[in-house]
């Protein structure tokens, strides 16, 4: 059993991490050069990190799996990034987003860790604009705010309908100064395939060149993962088709443990699928329910066109029943909403699975040139892709896999439970809880790369002696590596019938299907059967053309939908595992009369923190007890 | 409500430019693309097509792609002769199949340019954007030392024209497109992005001095004021950008000649 100490700080909640700062070791600015440190995936958590590490001194080693450390998916977040800062003098505080953010979580997150977040994303709007990123800005030169789920206040900061790429941006030009400063080794093309533990300490990576299929041992004093979710478990889904879990199912598979791996988020307002064909969703930001207003026919069956039904047979779901927060509900409960809609035979579209996000009336109170401003980008997207203009008709949107909460087993410095081994940003599991409000992702990403991980990676490196990293020709390396080309081999030499995408798809519909936005004990009991089912298939069948030594997609892609079929299971017997409901964990068997999540605070007030037992052995659930001193778990309303 | 050009199929035949390695010598090999639907995205379209000739033991088309939403500037191929396709203001992954007609012949090959050698079929190397930016495409800003951000307001319309030309994807279409494969418009909206904001001020000179030198060592090609970049740009970030930094080039230059250049011109701390 692995012991999940979470390290949280004793004190007062406001204090614990101005407190824990003094506490915690240094290293001194001489020996930082002679700690190597390695960070995988550049996204906003990898740059960050990266870039500040080598600011301080430290030897980093950067990988990504991309051609260019900008390419990281973090650069598709659309809607904005939340701060405390309260320049709207709208009443916001640290607390307020404390409260705010772990309140939308559904209470599943650790309070000091989500109190961190709210204190450091006042600095993160700062460090941003310092690196001249040209976030949205009022006539008067100040910086102008909107509105997002869950908060009832103005404080969420963007570059137009851009602004993770702008961030992403920002936090890529500090890693290319550190570059071009040669204080950061810079990897591209380089795909983490496994982690090397030593004397049960992570001690490095095995590395494969994805344009020349070399595999490398890295040594290094410690490892950080910053390699972002794993919501293509799910095949369609609003991630990259690059995104994978590879590099955290790797760690597990060495013992890192994988908390709560079925909270996964479902965002609200997608462009509906259209064919099997299909390869990606893509999201409407958040920022329209400022807003579009979501609604379906009151009528199940109506197929009129949207301007042919009238006001009165009109559903204006989400303001009827949550009338205090409206269109702005959070994301969980706005794409239950939607479900419970369709299911009633009330969804728009070909295929029924489709609500309309209507901006006629934000075009009459407007007028159409100020909501082209601000989501003209956003209207371009949706009509590339629909060939529909929605600024005569409303929106089609229906839910899509966006974000998953769950990740790597952090403490409160954001170690895991392997020594050394550090998890960032979307990669880890700490500050979401069981949903995350949008415009969070932005800010935890950079909060742990630019402000936590400088501070809590001394911690530990104070620890370790000075050059006392193992050789690259240590067994463990060697056997590393053995067990990557011995993966190789098996997926080359499989030639089977299958392209690898036929089982992506296959899992993905078993995952839609049975561990998607309602789960049930049946359901995710058909699952445990048919996805090891489905391994067995795609270990007999799959055909991986092409050889080792070259650019190879299929192989690339095989190596991560195989990662998936593992991981699937494990959500899978989470949910099952996990007999309440809770934020993006919908358990039918457990909810109110109106249909909201019932949580079990007694029985399930917890981290749910996975070990890796072994091939075909069943994982042990650790868990960790969610204290909460400062704050009552109560029943969320949004009503 | 379906748009009408939901209701059929069609075939078309691709024209791909196959090649094996950065050595190999590539050539054009043709494919069918049959039933599909215009509501396919280009590069799933490539998907399907990868799949078959999977199936007939050909190995598929190396084409590189990520986001698929135009944002993360990885996707990159020439179609029909132009870069990201016949859409105006779209990478090609935003081009959708209803773009082209039954029966079509769509020519795919990779960006062409001397500075972006072909890794593998459609795939090319666009190493030198980065080494580019990393000789000065930046504002230094230690995390931890940042003053409140709205210490230093930033009239609306600055804040605008910089975001315009921050909106680059890095793509580069516009060397693709450009017969002297030139990197100007690239360079040139980092240089103003960063150039327009008073955050930028403190290493305009050195920034824009050390990206052009860096972009002319790399193999770009010289600018003739075409404005082929421009028209190819999936967010169409302005050629204006590039009489800026002309500008700006000037100044620096002849600055420098006057007072001695800062001591590292090469980029990265002090």
């Amino acid at each position: 059993m692995a012991t999940l100490d979470s390290k949280i700080p004793s004190g007062p909640l406001a204090e614990k991490w101005r407190k824990h700062k003094t506490e915690i070791k240094l290293v001194n600015p001489a020996n930082k050069r002679k700690y190597e440190v390695i960070v995988v995936g550049a996204g906003l958590a990898g740059s960050s990190a990266a870039s500040s590490l080598a600011d301080l001194g430290y030897k980093v080693k950067c990988f990504v799996f991309h051609d260019s450390p900008r390419r990281a998916h973090s650069i598709a977040a659309q809607g904005g990034i939340n701060a405390a800062k309260n320049y709207q003098n709208d009443g916001d505080s640290v607390h307020r987003l404390f409260y705010d953010t772990l309140k939308g979580g559904d209470y599943r997150a650790r309070e000091a860790n989500v109190h961190r977040l709210a204190e450091v994303s006042v600095n993160i709007i700062d460090q941003c604009v310092a690196q001249g990123v040209p976030f949205a800005r009022e006539y008067g030169g100040l910086l102008a705010n909107r509105s997002f789920g869950g908060a009832q206040v103005s404080r969420t900061f963007y570059a137009r309908g851009q602004t993770g790429q702008q961030l992403l941006l920002g936090a890529y030009s500090a890693l290319s100064r550190m570059v071009g400063a040669g204080a950061v080794d810079l990897h591209t093309n380089s795909e983490m395939l496994d982690l090397v533990v030593v004397g049960g300490q992570a001690k490095g990576v095995i590395i494969r060149n994805l344009v020349t299929g070399e595999i490398t041992r890295h040594s290094a004093d410690a490892v950080i993962l910053a390699t972002g979710g794993y919501g293509n478990v799910f095949n369609l889904s609003t991630y990259a088709r690059g995104s994978n879990a590879t590099a955290i199912w790797r760690a597990y598979k060495r013992g890192a443990c994988m908390a709560n791996p079925c909270y996964t988020q479902i965002h609200p307002t997608c462009i509906p699928v259209s064919g099997d064909y299909q390869s990606k969703l893509t999201l409407m930001s958040e920022s329209l329910r400022n807003d579009g207003r979501i609604w379906a026919p009151k009528k199940a069956g109506d197929t009129r066109a949207p301007a042919a039904i009238p006001e009165s047979e009109r559903d204006y779901y989400l303001e009827r029943l949550y009338p205090s927060f409206g269109n702005l509900a959070p994301r969980d409960i706005a794409s239950r909403a939607a479900k419970r809609v369709c299911d009633e035979g009330r969804g728009v579209g070909s295929t029924g699975l489709g609500v309309y996000l209507d901006f006629a009336d934000a075009i009459k109170r407007l007028g159409e040139p100020a909501v082209r401003e601000r989501y003209g980008n956003l209207f371009d997207i949706y009509h590339e892709i629909t060939a529909e203009s929605a600024y005569k008709a409303p929106m089609r949107i229906y839910p899509a896999v966006h974000y998953t909460m769950g990740g790597l087993w952090v403490d409160y410095n954001l170690m895991s439970n392997i020594p050394g081994l550090f998890v960032l940003g979307e990669a880890n599991f700490s500050d979401h809880g069981a949903n995350r409000l949008g415009a969070s992702a932005l800010m935890q990403g950079l909060a742990d790369g630019y402000f936590v991980i400088p501070y809590t990676i001394g911690d530990y490196l104070a620890g370790q002696k000075p050059g006392s990293r193992p050789a690259a020709e240590a067994p463990e390396f060697q056997q590393a590596e053995a067990n990557v080309r011995g993966q190789t081999t098996r997926f080359l030499a499989t030639k089977g019938k299958q392209p690898v995408s036929h089982f992506h798809k296959k899992l993905g519909k078993i995952m839609w299907d049975r561990c998607g936005m309602a789960r049930t004990k049946a359901g995710l009991e058909a699952a445990l059967q048919e996805i090891p089912a489905l391994r067995e298939e795609f270990n007999a069948s799959v055909n991986v053309p092409g050889s080792a030594d070259t650019l190879n997609q299929s192989l690339e892609q095989a190596g991560r939908v195989a990662d998936f079929l593992d991981l699937g299971e494990l959500m899978c017997r989470d949910a099952l595992t996990r007999e309440e409901s809770c934020g993006g964990h919908f358990r039918e068997e457990h909810q109110y009369p109106d249909g909201e999540c019932k949580r079990d605070d007694e029985k399930f007030g917890h981290v749910a923190a996975w070990e890796y037992q072994g091939e075909g052995k069943t994982p042990v659930r650790n868990t960790e007890a969610l204290n909460y001193e400062f704050t009552k778990m109560s029943v969320r309303n949004y009503k | 409500m379906v748009a009408a050009s939901t209701l059929k199929t069609f075939s078309v035949t691709l024209r791909v430019w196959r090649q094996a390695g950065p050595a190999a010598t590539g050539a054009f090999v043709d494919y069918p693309a049959k039933d599909i639907s215009p509501d396919m995205s280009f590069l799933e379209m490539l998907d399907v097509v990868n799949d078959e000739l999977t199936a007939k033991g050909i190995e598929p088309i190396a084409f590189a792609h990520d986001c698929r939403e135009g944002i993360c500037g990885t996707c990159s191929c020439t179609i029909n002769g132009k870069p990201h396709g016949p859409g105006k203001g779209i990478a090609t992954c935003q081009t959708y199949m209803r773009s082209f007609n039954d029966g079509d012949t769509i020519v795919v090959e990779p960006f062409r340019a001397r500075a972006f050698p072909v890794v593998k079929d459609l795939v090319t190397d666009r190493a030198a954007f980065d080494k580019i930016q990393q000789s000065g495409g930046f504002i230094t800003a230690r995390a931890g030392s940042a003053p409140d951000a709205n210490a230093l307001p930033i009239p609306k319309g600055d804040a605008d024209l910089a975001m315009d030309a921050a909106q680059c994807i890095g793509c580069g279409a516009c060397v693709a497109a450009c017969k002297n494969a030139s990197a100007m418009l690239f360079v040139s909206a980092k240089v103003g992005h960063l150039g327009l904001l008073p955050q930028g001020q403190a290493e305009r000179d050195r920034r824009v001095l050390a990206m052009v030198n860096t972009m002319d060592t790399l193999g770009f090609g010289s600018c003739t004021n075409q404005y082929e970049c421009s028209a190819a740009c999936p967010k169409l970030i302005s050629h204006d950008f590039i009489a800026r930094m002309n500008r700006d080039y000037l100044t620096a230059s002849l600055r420098s000649a006057f007072k001695p250049a800062p001591a590292n011109t090469g980029g990265g701390a002090a």
